[in-house]
Order: structure tokens, then sequence, then C-alpha cells
């Protein structure tokens, strides 16, 4: 074993092609692996998402969804379900369920609908294809509150981040591009105030929202997240790297503070603007254990406090819920596709969540 | 067309902010661009943060602080009494020890097992393989997702006729109903929470190691130094402020743990995976017999010790910054 590759594992890049080596295989192994660990519960999760009550019960359960095969018959309006049967003369053949009656099981040829057989249903095995259970995310969609809950989470998400990325962007502004006495000290308060987590203020901040009648309305769940340390200070340091030179232009042609703030520091921020836009968006979406404590009436909950009321009901209807959480991960998915770039960037660079 | 009702308002705003400039000056104009912001941060970040104090030193049932009384530390005697600190049965707040132990043992695996997963998957990253960048991205997957999806999907693997179960049977082994089990629930609020954030702490370390200069290694390479050696005087030393970094994250966060547990478990069965946010709503908020003075002391102990790991990064990453100029 040559001390070259282990070197390149543990410390750095394999700088050459050649043979494999073990340490190639390790970490084939650990890539595939992985991946497999990381999208697998997903997409085990999406799979089960379009099977059908009955199929969800099932043990062993199957990887794919499928679904009973159905034929229309003549003097019939529903379509019958499809099963292979045992006759009494030890022949087998495809016959409709026309209905069940104890362990006796009236069946019929669709062929030949005019005869009725009489099969026991330990003598049939239901006909089953890929099929994929739809009524799951169209019930929900159509009858539940599900559909208020989707409404109430987008309104939050879109709220919270455009007001964040205001309030913030404001501060951050002049935080760094002013220089007035206190300022320091504002800095070192909203720096501080990174180590002040939700969890350890929860019972003074109900009292809060309480007071100033926020309780049980999306607003309540809205402003207190606005304030964000993070992106304000994200912001004033991408905002210092732009030049005083070019606000100082723009006195000369007599523009406004107002002016040099939204005509130029934010459209020269805007990658920074980006890049806490997509945060919000995430933590927003994802918030629960302040909007579980603010939102006690159901037609205000957001999709995770719904989510969580449905999977902690009594008689748990798994179809729906998986669905549902479907539903609940496509944004996060979208994010995830077209612009984990920038928030991986975002990580490595400043450290940030 | 998004923005062009943004920009008409722009322009509504700034001929009265005109006046307000010439009137107050760039001292004035500072103070309208602080306001919002400060204004929504000092009413629900700091006057919460000072009214946590006043919460802990009251009693009653009641949130609105005028139909509090004042009972000076009682909550916290209440909080701290203990016949034995070992034993959390025999504290008068049980369930708070109780809480409380369970959250230290399960950090101190959680974050081990979180520190050792992803400085692996940081050191792999590292190489130079085909699809880096994509199985850089495979890793952080999981972060993204929110916490409930995140206790739903394993929920939902661990159950009773869940994949986990499936693989058991054809491992020809015994399904079992995971959740009921206090062992196993408690393992798997540790699986489950390191899968679903060591991708961002894979990240951290992984523009660490990039940050290392390769001729230190090509010198070390000339030198045909060890390569154990190697990791432990270049890699490691060089890790150092990530490293420290990860670690005082993994723990804070690690303390706060709540979401996905409350999902999976519920903090059950009986009190196995009660971790300390679980019990600081359960106690402020959940219960009948609800008490938010309670739950204010314990979310001050909770701070406390979070402001210690906070100093304590501080001062770790000082030292390793004056390392790295010596």
């Amino acid at each position: 074993m040559s001390n070259m590759t282990i070197r390149q594992f543990v410390g750095q890049r394999r700088g050459h092609g050649g043979r494999w080596h073990w340490t190639d295989i390790a970490t084939w192994i650990w890539l595939i692996g992985g991946t497999i660990l990381m999208f697998g519960p997903a997409l085990w999760l999406v799979m089960s998402s379009f099977k059908s009550p009955a199929q969800l019960a099932e043990f062993p359960p199957t990887l794919l969804p499928y679904a009973q095969e159905t034929v229309m018959v003549e003097g019939y309006d529903d379509p019958l379900p499809l099963y292979t049967a045992r006759l009494e003369d030890g022949t087998t053949a495809e016959l409709a369920e026309i209905r069940r009656i104890g362990t006796n099981s009236q069946m019929v040829d669709p062929a030949d609908p005019g005869t009725r057989i009489d099969v026991n249903i330990a003598d049939r095995t239901p006909i089953r294809s890929i099929g994929f259970a739809t009524g799951n995310y169209v019930e929900p969609l159509v009858a539940n509150d599900f559909p208020r809950f989707l409404w109430n989470s987008v309104f939050v998400t879109v709220m919270a981040t455009l007001i964040t990325l205001l309030t913030n962007s404001m501060a951050a502004f002049a935080l760094s591009k002013y220089r007035f006495r206190g300022r320091d000290a504002v800095m070192l308060l909203i720096v501080a105030t990174l180590m002040v987590p939700l969890s350890v203020i929860l019972v003074p901040l109900y009292s809060v929202v309480n007071f100033t009648g926020l309780l049980n309305s999306l607003w309540g769940v809205i402003l207190p997240t606005v304030a964000t340390p993070t992106g304000v200070f994200l912001l004033r340091q991408y905002m210092l790297t732009i030049p005083d030179e070019l606000l100082e232009a723009a006195r000369m042609d007599h523009a406004s503070e107002w002016q040099i703030y939204w005509r130029i520091v934010l459209p020269l921020a805007a990658p920074a603007l980006a890049v806490l836009a997509i945060f919000s968006v995430v933590w927003r979406w994802n918030d629960f254990l302040w909007p579980l404590i603010v939102l006690s009436r159901r037609e205000l909950y957001t999709l995770q406090v719904g989510l969580n009321s449905y999977a902690g009901e009594l008689n748990v209807q798994w179809h729906y819920i998986l669905a549902m959480t479907v539903v609940t991960m496509i944004p996060v998915v979208l994010v995830f596709v077209f612009l984990q770039r920038f928030i991986t960037t975002g990580i490595a660079g400043a450290g940030i969540k | 067309m998004v923005t062009a009702p943004l920009t008409l308002l722009a322009r509504i705003v700034d001929p009265p902010l005109r006046l307000w400039q010439r009137w107050t000056g760039l001292n004035g104009m500072a103070a309208f661009f602080l306001l919002p912001n400060m204004a929504i941060f000092g009413v629900f970040v700091l006057i919460p943060l000072a009214l946590n104090f006043v919460y802990s030193t009251t009693a009653g049932t009641n949130i609105l602080l005028r139909d509090r009384s004042y009972v000076g530390a009682e909550q916290y005697a209440r909080l701290l009494d203990c016949a034995n600190y070992l034993e959390p049965l025999t504290c008068r707040e049980d369930q708070f020890w109780t809480a409380a132990s369970n959250t230290l043992v399960f950090v101190i695996f959680q974050v081990s097992l979180m520190i050792a997963v992803s400085l692996i998957t940081a050191l792999i990253l590292n190489r130079e393989i085909r699809g880096r960048s994509f199985f850089r991205a495979v890793f952080f997957f999981p972060v993204l997702l929110s916490p409930v999806v995140v206790g739903l999907i394993w929920k939902w693997i661990l159950q009773r006729q869940g994949l986990l179960n499936l693989m058991m049977v054809n491992l020809g082994l015994e399904p079992e109903v995971w959740l009921n089990d206090r062992f196993y629930s408690f393992v798997a609020t540790i699986g489950v929470s390191t899968w679903a954030h060591m991708g961002f702490y894979t990240l951290i370390l992984l523009a660490g190691l990039q940050a290392i200069p390769k001729d230190l290694y090509e010198a070390a390479e000339m030198d045909a130094t060890p390569p154990t050696r190697v990791f432990r005087r270049i890699t490691l030393p060089l890790l150092g402020p990530n490293l420290a970094v990860v670690l005082v994250l993994a723990l804070i966060r690690g303390v706060q743990i709540f979401d996905e547990v409350f999902v999976l478990t519920g903090g059950g069965p009986g009190t196995s995976t009660l971790y300390l946010t679980q019990y600081i709503y359960e106690v402020g908020f959940a219960s009948l017999l609800r008490n938010p003075g309670l739950a204010a002391a314990a979310s001050i102990v909770m701070g406390a010790v979070l402001v210690v790991l906070t100093l304590a990064q501080l001062s770790l990453s000082r030292r390793s910054e004056r390392a790295g100029e010596r």
C-alpha cells in the first residue's frame, strides 16, 4: 500500500489516475451509500404517497404503488375489481367481483355478464398493475382544510421574506454607509442577539405577541421572525464592499439619500439580497415551533402545523398525510434543484443557516 | 412587471424623505433607515429578553403580567430542588431533570456522530472525484427539508409496516415497532437529526479543507512524510477553526433540539426522548397546569448554557486565529 494514496485520501485530492486503490473503493461506497441514504427516505415517501389506504396497510410493503385492475361490465354502473379465481373444477379464470357476502364472493365473467359464479374469498387473488392513487392528492386539495394551510404558508413566507429584505437592507445600509454615534453599539447588539434563539424567549415573546393583539393572526407568526440578525449582518458585509465614491458622485448630482439606497445600493447588493431571499423563504416555509404556539385556530395553521396536527390525530390517515408531505416538500425541492449553489456558497462563506 | 408597483412606491416616499433629510441631515437619515428593523427587533427580541427574567420571578397560570404574583426565586428553587442530582426522579421537578439529562446524553452522542460523519464526508468530497458538486449537493438535500417533513419521513420508515421492517424481514430478522421502544426511539432521534443536518456541517468543513494551501501537501510529499502525520500536522491544525465552529454550532443546535423529535416521537415513549425545548414548550403552553414562570426559569437556565457555549466558541476561534498567525 503506497503512502501517496493514503495521504491523498486523508489530506487532499487524488492528483493522478492509474489503478484503483482501496481508498477509491471506500470513497465510492461512501458516496453511493450516502446518496441512497440521503435521497432514499424522501423517495420512499413519494412512492408511498401514491398508494391506496389498503395498500399502505400491507406488510411487507411493495416498493412501487399498485392498483387493482377494474373492468366495466355490462349491466353495472361502476367498474368492478378484477380477480384471478380458482373455480370448483380446478381451472382458473379472470372474474370481476360484484359483491362480497361473508366468505363468499359473487363474481361474474366480464365476457358473459349473465351468469353469476360464487367463489370462496380464499380462492381469489386480485389482479394488480402499477397504478397511482392520485386521489390522495386530489381529495385533500378539494375537501379538507389543506388549501387553507397551503395559502397560509405561502402568505407567511412571501410577506416575511419581503419585509425581511426591506428592513434588513435598510438597516444594513445605515450600518455600512453612515458614520453616527452608537453605530458600533447597534452592530454589537445585533450580533449579540445571534445567540438568542427562539426557544429561549418563548414565554415572554408569546406575552408580547398577545399584548400587541397578534395572537391567532398570521402577522404574529411573521413579525417576530423578520428582524433577522443574520440578514443584517450578511447584507452589511456585502454593502461594505460597495465603494463610497459611487454614493458621493450621486450626492453631487443631488440624489436624495433614499434614492441612493433604492437606485444605487440595492441593485448593487442584488447577489446578497438573493442569498438572503432564498434563506428566508426556506426558513419561513419550514418554521414550526413558533407558528405552533401562536396559532391555535385551525383555519390559520400553516402547512407544518397542519401536517403535525394530522399526524397527531387518533385515526391517522397516512395516505393523505404522505401526499400533503410531498406537497410541502415541493418548494424546498425546487430551491434545491435550481438554487442550491447560492445556498452552499452562502454557508461556506458566512457559516449561516 | 413585478417591480412596477415597488418603483412607484419608492417614488412616492421620496419627496417627504427629502424634506426629512433637509431637516435632520445624514444622522436623521441613518435613524430613518435603522428604525423599522430596530423597532421590530426591539419589540420582538430585546423586550422579550428582558421580560423573560420578570416572568421567571412570578407565579400563576395566566400569561398577563398584571395577573401574576411576584415570588422571587421560587421558580428557580423549584427547578433546582433535588435530593440527588444524578437521579432525576428524586427531584421536585423531575421532568426538567429528565429532559436535561436526556439532552446531555443526546448532545454527547449526536455531536460526536455529527462531527465524525461530516468530517469523513468533507474529506471525501475534497478529493478530486467525478461529479463532486453533485455529491456535495446530495448530502445537503436533507438540510433544506422542514423538520416536520423530516420527522414524518422517518416516522413512516420506522413504523410497523415501514421500510426498515421490510429490510429486517428480507434479512431474516424479526420486525420491531421501533418507536415504541425507549432505546430505539432515543437512537432514532440521534440518527434522524444527524441525517437532517450533517450536510450543513460538511459544507463548513469542506470550505476549511479547500482553504488549506496545496503547497503544504506538496512539500510534505517531497519529504515523504507519513500520511497519518500529514493529517495530524497539516490537515487537523489548519482545519481547527472550522472544526471549532462546527463543534460549537452543533452543540448549540443540539441543546435546542425540538421540531423533528416532537413530530417523530413526541418525546416518548414515556419520557425517553423528552428534551429541554419540549419541556419548556409543554410547561409553558401545552399542559393543562401550565406554568409560564417555571418555563421562563427553565429557558433562562438553558440560555445560560448556550451563552457559555457561544463564549467558548469566541475564545476558541480567537485562540486558533492567533495560532494561525504564528
